[in-house]
């Protein structure tokens, strides 16, 4: 939870987001292995470092479809609801 | 791997000028009302939505040609106060049964008035879907690497 929200105020190399977490660096790899791994976050080698970042194109990219998805539903949702009773559905 | 970071939920709140019954009726029963004829994944085209009202019911779609297509359950059946729909489609727009695979959307109809009800809704657990984006990604890996192979053949002919 921690290390996603994180990157989620931009790139960084483990050591930045290890810091101040009650968890060890290596756990925090490792952690960023399995975020790799489901596509949640992409990293890059930089100044022979790795810089993580969120995956805008991953899962995350799935969020943002569903958040502009949804709140187009939820409007089509709302003046089904507010159409008078004569005409209610079926 | 429940360990793994969350992706913000998706949050939206709408007033509706209706009580919160008729409110989880026309989201429910009467989803077909509602739904954007394009959002759909069956390969026909949409006859209509479908919500069984109640725990455990299907979410699904039907097509014009009668092909059932599910998106997910009813998880949690509370009318007219709330309601918990598993969401079985992930990146690659295939339904898939397994919930610990699948996000889920929650509606909580809340009354202001007799004829005002607030509906809060979240949508959330998206990171679940990463397997299905991974196979995604790795389809197209593996689309690519034919294509090369092929390329190298054709190559090697001329």
């Amino acid at each position: 939870m921690a290390i996603f929200e994180r990157l989620e105020r931009g790139p960084l190399p483990v050591g930045e987001i290890a810091r101040g977490l009650p968890v060890t660096r290596s756990a925090v790899s490792q952690h960023l292995k399995v975020l790799k791994h489901a596509g949640l976050v992409t990293s890059q080698r930089a100044a022979n470092r790795q810089i993580y970042r969120i995956d805008a194109n991953g899962v995350a990219g799935l969020r943002d479809y569903f958040d502009r998805f949804w709140q187009e539903s939820l409007q089509s949702f709302k003046q089904a609801a507010e159409k008078p009773f004569t005409e209610k559905y079926r | 791997m429940n360990a793994v970071a969350a992706i913000p939920s998706v949050r939206h709140t709408i007033i509706v000028k209706a009580s919160r019954e008729h409110a989880f009726d026309v989201f429910t029963r009467g989803i077909d009302t509602w739904w954007f004829r394009d959002h759909h994944i069956g390969t026909e085209p949409l006859k209509e939505v479908v919500m069984e009202p109640r725990q455990g019911g299907r979410v699904f779609e039907r097509g014009i040609r009668g092909a059932e297509c599910d998106w997910g359950r009813v998880l949690v059946w509370e009318p007219p106060a709330r309601l918990v729909v598993s969401w079985g489609i992930g990146g690659d727009w295939r339904f898939d049964p397994d919930l610990s695979r699948a996000s889920e959307y929650e509606v909580r109809f809340i009354e202001e008035a007799p004829t005002r009800t607030r509906v809060e809704f979240e949508h959330r657990h998206f990171e679940r879907h990463g397997e299905a984006g991974q196979n995604i990604r790795d389809r197209i890996e593996k689309g690519w690497a034919k294509l090369l192979a092929a390329y190298r053949e054709s190559a090697k002919a001329a």
